[in-house]
Order: C-alpha cells, then structure tokens, then sequence
C-alpha cells in the first residue's frame, strides 16, 4: 500500500481541472517520472509557485470539482511521481477519481462544510496528516490543533487500495 | 417502472456488482489514440501480459499529433502502430488516412445504438449522440478493456434535459450546448447522464447531436445521450444495411434504446431556446458563459476552426458560407482543421476548403493538435484565440494564452471582423 501521511498542501479553489494539474504539453512523455517538475504549472491562483509549495508535501485537501476536464491519468501519475498519493474534497471529477483508485491512490471525500472547517482552522498552518487507514481516520495536527474525520470510501475503491490497483484486481477476477 | 436510455443500455451488460453501487459492464468496443494507449500497452508488456480482448473490437488511431512533431510524438505513434499490427488490430487509422477520434470512429460506422465504449480521452461522451453508452477513462482503465473487455461504472442515474422552442438565427448546437452548462455549471451533472431530447434534438442532424453530446463532460457528465431515431439509422445506413431489411425495421430495433415514458429521472429541465443569443466564452471555464454582444470588440489573435466538437462537414458548412468573398482580418491568423480526411475531401468536392483558402485561412490535416495546445495552432503567452473547440481551460491552447468558446459560424464572423462579433451580423452572406 502507498504512503498516505504527512504535510498538506491546500488548495484554495473549486473546479481546479486536469489541464492545470499536468498541462498537455507533457503528454507526449512516456515515463511518469518526466512529469514530476510540472505538477500544477498551469494552475490559476495567485501567487501559487509550483517550484516550491508542492515540495515536502504529501497529501492535498482541496474543494469541490476536483480533477475536472481531461482524463489524463498523467494527473494522479504527476501527484504520485511527487509522493502525493491522497486528495481531499468534498467532491471529484469521475474519472480522476476512478484514476487515483485504480493507481491504489486516494481521493476522499469530506462534507462541504467539513472541508470549510478545516480551511479556517489549518490552512495558515504547516499541518500534517496521517492517514489510519485500518481504523478510517484522517487526522490533522497543526502545533496544538489535533482533530479527526471519518475516512469513508467504498468497499470496492478499499480493495483498489489495497490490490495496488485495477489492473491485478480486474486480472484476477474476470 | 420504465427505464431510461443509459439504464437500458447498462442494464444490459452488467457482469459483476462487486460492491454496493459499482457495476462492472461487458464493452463492444474499445476505441484508442497515441497519447493515453501507449503507457497502457508498455504497462501490459511489462506485465507479461501484452494481450487484447477482441481484436475487432478494438479500434486506433493517431490523432494528437499528427504528422509527428518531435522524437516523442514519433515514439508514441511508433508503440501504438507496432501494437496494432502485432495483435491484427485492422481498423487501425495511421497518418493519412486519419482523423480525430470522435468524428472517424462515428464516419467508419463504429459506433451504434446500444452500444458501451470506452476511450482514454473524455470526450469519448460523444458517442452518446448515437444511443450509445460512451465513457471517456484514464489509462488504467483503458488498459483493463483492452486486456478484458470490462470497465467499472456506478450506476447511471440521468438528468433529462428538452430542448423546444425555435432555433433563432446564427445560432447552432454550440451556443445552445454552451447554454446549457452555462445553466448547470462545470459540476452540474458529474457522474451523471445528461440525456438530450424535445423537439430541437429530434430535428438536429446526427453532427450536431455530436456537438452537443461531445461537450457534456464539460458540465461532469459521464456521458451525454440522445435517442437513436430515423436520423441515426440514415447515418449508419450502409454499415447495417446487411442486417435489416429496411431502415424502418433498424428503426424499430433501436427503439429498445429509447427512454420509456415512465422512466425515472433525477431531474428534468426544460430549455426554451427561442431567445438564445450566440453565446461565447469568457476567463477560464466552460460555464462563464455570456452572449457574444457582451464581448464584441474583443481582440482575437488566432482563430481556430475544428476539433472533436466542431469540425464536422456541417460545421465547416457553416463557416465558408459565412467566410466565401470575404477576407479574414490582417490583424489575426485563421487556422482550420477538417476533423477527418473524409470530411476534409468532402470540403474539397464542395469549394469549402476553397473558401478558406481564399479567405485567408490556414487549412491543416486533420488533428487534435491545437485545442490541448499540443500542435498546428499553440498559441503564445498574451495571446487570445477564438476557438470552436470544448476547453477555455487556463493554458489550453498555449502557455499564457487566452481561449474563447464559440460557434462555429461566430468564429468567422469573428475571423473577418478581427474581434468577436456577432454571428447574426453574417448570417446571410
């Protein structure tokens, strides 16, 4: 199973979409690892710098709609190469959720309101995250801050997780 | 209780339910192209597992960068035309004789009403337009329906969307597609059906159908669907000819892809497109919508005519009545792409491409090159382009670049002009 602990990098806007999670100009590379310098390059929020605030980051809490657009799987594979293996909305994209799935990867879903509520409590923070992932709990730390959430994914997308992912799943049963 | 078009179609290629909510459905087809298959087969190489379910089944194509622009392109078509040939994959459409994907799979006849499909590349939501359950995946999933024929779907639950009233001039499928995300915004139908239906649908031709289907996934939707009617069996006529009697006997077989009137929707909306205005895109996302008079006057550098949205015949139709006699704008480049080599000797036999020519247009091959920005019309940082294609998305058509969405029709008014304009103003040259 992949890792899925450590610091947050929060992402402040709905609807952010595959293009500029992994711009297509790169779609022409045949290893995962020649995407790793150009994770969100052409993201839309200001004063987002690519260069630096995806580094040491692990996982992603962000808003609704994420992962629109493209179904590039060179998005999950871009998140993956810079050892960021979950991502955290109140809502996804179909297929980029089906994608980090079938990576054995995580795109979990929290209420809006939850999401919120984490927004205002740690995003000005340096927070970390660590993933229970037997029990499902997501808990966030941020100095004295300590609270957790429910880690609530289906059965199916579990086993993915667990498999590594759709290919040796679907290979030993159909 | 009756059922809707996508249920019918899912209910009848159900293989597994694993868990509560996920259905794993049997494909009649999987559609490929260069960019999202080659990862999949060197996957499956590597995996010792370099197999396909059915090779005629199985149908590819280069259409994202084509001819090759560098050494990677070339290597991408490379693994996937050797893939071809070492698993007789026959309806495999290289340089020459290809097009983008979601016009030549439907020309050639591939895709039919009742069918499941899935493609690595989301606007597979096209095929929709023929009462055909088409799933734009990623390549993981691409991989497992080319190895097993199977991929997994929650179930479709659908939002029903009628469309009446009487299409005012300069107006196409594009603006009122355009409308209709504007109304449900980019997340207004994910992991939902957006069936298309009412008078305007059942009288659109089978490429319009396409652009309207094509851009569903631009508000979430899995798919968009329209039910398969006397227009749909004219189109597939000579690919099913051998198998009914008459056209009115393929009717009737279809008509088990139809909704019943008692199926259940999660929602219904009725859309009244009298007083639909040519509509145009602004700032980053398909549903920032306004009517093309709020943004006349603005400067355009490139225009663009093309793509799996708006690069069908009826499309480029439209353009060249509006373009012929006319000169584009010094002040901008035109750029059109025929989406098939059918279409494009099509347009060839009917003085289209003529008309481009002679306007001034650049006529490229047939590609999907400049609507992701990947080649033949990127354009540059600070730039703006006018663009029938499907995505206004920040960096699309080039680093730094701005894209406006239209119709076709409005691009070459907008062509001519050297700003956007509206369409109406062109209507009957």
């Amino acid at each position: 199973m992949k890792n899925f602990s450590g610091k947050v990098l929060f992402l402040n806007r709905a609807d952010i979409n595959t293009d500029e999670i992994i711009p297509a100009r790169y779609l022409t590379e045949n290893a995962k690892e020649a995407l790793k310098p150009y994770l969100l390059e052409d993201i839309n929020m200001e004063g987002f710098d690519n260069k630096n605030d995806i580094k040491g980051k692990a996982a992603i809490i962000t808003r609704e709609n994420f992962g629109c657009g493209s179904s590039r799987e060179h998005a999950p594979w871009a998140f993956e190469v810079n050892d960021i293996n979950l991502v955290i909305a109140p809502g996804f994209a179909r297929i980029f959720k089906r994608n980090m799935f079938n990576c054995g990867m995580m795109a979990v879903e929290l209420p809006a309101e939850t999401i919120e509520h984490i927004f205002s409590v740690f995003s000005n923070h340096d927070t970390d995250l660590e993933t229970d992932f037997g029990n499902g709990f997501l808990i966030l730390k941020a100095g004295d801050i300590k609270e957790s959430f429910e880690l609530k994914i289906t059965e199916f997308d579990k086993a993915l997780v667990k498999a590594g992912g759709w290919v040796e799943y679907a290979d030993s049963k159909y | 209780m009756g059922k809707t078009i996508a249920e019918k179609i899912f209910d009848s290629h159900i293989i597994d339910n694993p868990c509560e909510g996920i259905y794993v459905i049997r494909l009649d087809a999987v559609f490929c192209h260069e960019i999202t298959t080659p990862i999949a087969i060197n996957d499956l190489v590597s995996r010792g597992k370099d197999r396909v379910f059915d090779t005629s089944r199985i149908k590819a194509v280069i259409d994202h960068v084509t001819p090759a622009k560098d050494s990677k392109t070339a290597l991408q078509g490379k693994i996937l035309r050797e893939w071809t040939r070492r698993h007789k994959i026959n309806d495999f459409f290289d340089v020459g004789r290809n097009g983008v994907c979601h016009a030549i799979f439907p020309e050639k006849g591939f895709v039919r009403p009742g069918y499941t499909i899935i493609m690595g590349d989301s606007h597979t939501c096209t095929y929709g337009a023929f009462g055909a359950f088409g799933a734009g995946v990623g390549t993981t999933d691409l991989e497992v329906g080319i190895l097993k024929g199977v991929c997994a779907f929650g179930y479709p639950e659908t939002i029903k969307i009628n469309i009446y009233g009487k299409i005012p001039d300069g107006v196409f499928a594009k603006d009122i597609i355009l409308s209709i995300i504007g109304l449900i915004g980019v997340n207004g139908a994910t992991n939902k059906i957006i069936e298309f239906a009412g008078p305007v649908v059942e009288n659109m031709g089978m490429d319009a159908r396409m652009t309207l289907c094509n851009m569903a996934i631009e508000a979430g939707a899995t798919c968009g669907i329209c039910a398969p009617d006397m227009t749909t069996v004219e189109y597939l006529w000579d690919f099913i000819k051998d198998e009914y009697k008459t056209k009115e006997a393929a009717q009737n077989a279809f008509k088990k892809y139809c909704s019943d009137p008692d199926a259940s929707y999660e929602k219904i909306i009725d859309h009244d497109i009298s007083n639909l205005e040519p509509l145009v895109t602004f700032w980053y996302k398909p549903d920032n919508v306004k009517p093309v008079r709020e943004m006349e006057g603005t400067k355009i550098d490139q225009v663009y005519i093309g793509s799996c949205t708006n690069g069908r015949i009826e499309d480029l139709r439209v353009a060249a009545k509006i373009l012929k006699g006319n000169k584009i704008s010094d002040s901008l480049r035109g750029i059109v792409s025929p989406a098939t080599t059918e279409i494009y000797r099509q347009a060839l036999n009917e003085g289209i491409i003529a008309a481009f020519l002679e306007s001034g247009f650049c006529v490229t091959n047939p590609t999907c090159g400049a609507c992701l920005g990947m080649s033949n019309g990127i354009i540059a940082e600070g730039e703006t382009c006018a663009s029938t294609t499907n995505r206004n998305f920040s960096g699309r058509m080039g680093k730094g670049g701005m894209v406006h969405l239209m119709s076709p029709a409005t691009a070459a008014a907008t062509a001519i002009a050297g700003h956007i304009t509206n369409s109406k103003l062109y209507k009957s040259i």
